[in-house]
């Protein structure tokens, strides 16, 4: 099979669930189960969790050593602190990158994430390529995003199983000294905070 | 209730993961099933998705173990460095002591 065909299979399967969740919106909004301005403010709602709003938690962790402790010890608790509402989120675990250490996040039986903090998953990361290959050649796979580790570096793969949530808080990068946290926040991309990549240099 | 009850791993204790087929909607992948790994954190109790994802509230609770494995003890032909490792989170009626 091409990979054309798959595609195509690919954009079939997905108008075929575009369908049903018309209907299911449709009957569920006719049957007064939600209303159509809930819908419209759950999509607002979710149109505010965004990757920014990790790289702004990973600035804090990297200014404010007191904050640094207090996520590690609870990380849904040190979110909300930044302004998130985390209410009816799953717990929070930050990975804490150091230079022996690397932590990389992957779901390999879905694509669990911590959406509260970034926003819907990438599609790499809901992809079986990605699932598969980090768990059996993690560097294999680091590579790939053009992120490449020393040997002596322990590299650790995080499945995530079960309803707690894994955010990887990258190594801040050597430049950044004297910074804002504003101006640190820009240097986080959002795959660095699943620990594909690393930090942007300033 | 289960929440006071000591769990039954401790970290350190070595452990395997049960090679046991589920009918049904389960959250341990099927390349762990068998691999022995060592526990690295006791974690809270949570709901077991077992029963959650048939509609039912999930309890009782069920202690939630973090397992570390060593990627060259994983695989048959490891990449990567001697120290590389994998974790993950599983539930109590998953595991068993190991040697």
């Amino acid at each position: 099979m091409s990979d054309h065909s798959h595609e195509d299979a690919h954009r079939g399967a997905s108008l075929e669930f575009e369908i049903i969740e018309t209907a299911m919106r449709e009957l569920l909004i006719e049957k007064g189960i939600v209303s159509e301005a809930e819908l419209q403010r759950q999509e607002e709602e979710d149109e505010k969790k965004t990757p920014e709003n990790g790289a702004r938690i990973v600035a804090k962790f990297w200014s404010d050593p007191t904050f640094r402790e207090r996520a590690l010890a609870d990380g849904k608790a040190a979110a909300a602190e930044t302004g998130l509402d985390m209410n009816v989120a799953p717990d929070l675990v930050f990975l804490e990158n150091t230079p022996s250490l690397h932590h990389v996040t992957v779901c390999t039986l879905c694509s669990c994430s911590p959406t509260f903090v970034l926003g819907p998953p990438p599609s790499w990361y809901k992809g079986t390529v990605y699932r598969k290959r980090v768990v059996r050649d993690p560097r294999g796979a680091l590579k790939e995003f053009g992120t490449e580790l020393p040997e002596g570096v322990e590299v650790r793969v995080v499945d995530v199983t079960t309803e707690t949530r894994y955010l990887v808080i990258p190594v801040r990068p050597s430049g950044s000294e004297g910074m804002s946290e504003e101006e640190l926040a820009r240097l986080v991309n959002r795959e660095s905070m699943f620990g594909v990549r690393l930090a942007d240099s300033p | 209730m289960m929440a006071s009850a000591r769990p039954t791993f401790q970290p350190g204790d070595a452990v395997r993961i049960q090679r046991r087929h589920h009918e049904g909607h389960h959250r341990t992948p099927a390349y762990l099933k068998g691999q022995r790994g060592i526990v690295d954190h006791v974690m809270d109790e949570a709901r077991n998705p077992e029963t959650l994802a048939y509609g039912q509230d999930g309890t009782p609770r069920i202690r939630v173990y973090q397992v570390r494995f060593t990627q060259r003890e994983l695989w048959p032909s490891p990449a990567g460095g001697p120290k590389d490792s994998l974790h993950f989170d599983v539930f109590e009626h998953w595991l068993e002591h190991a040697d």
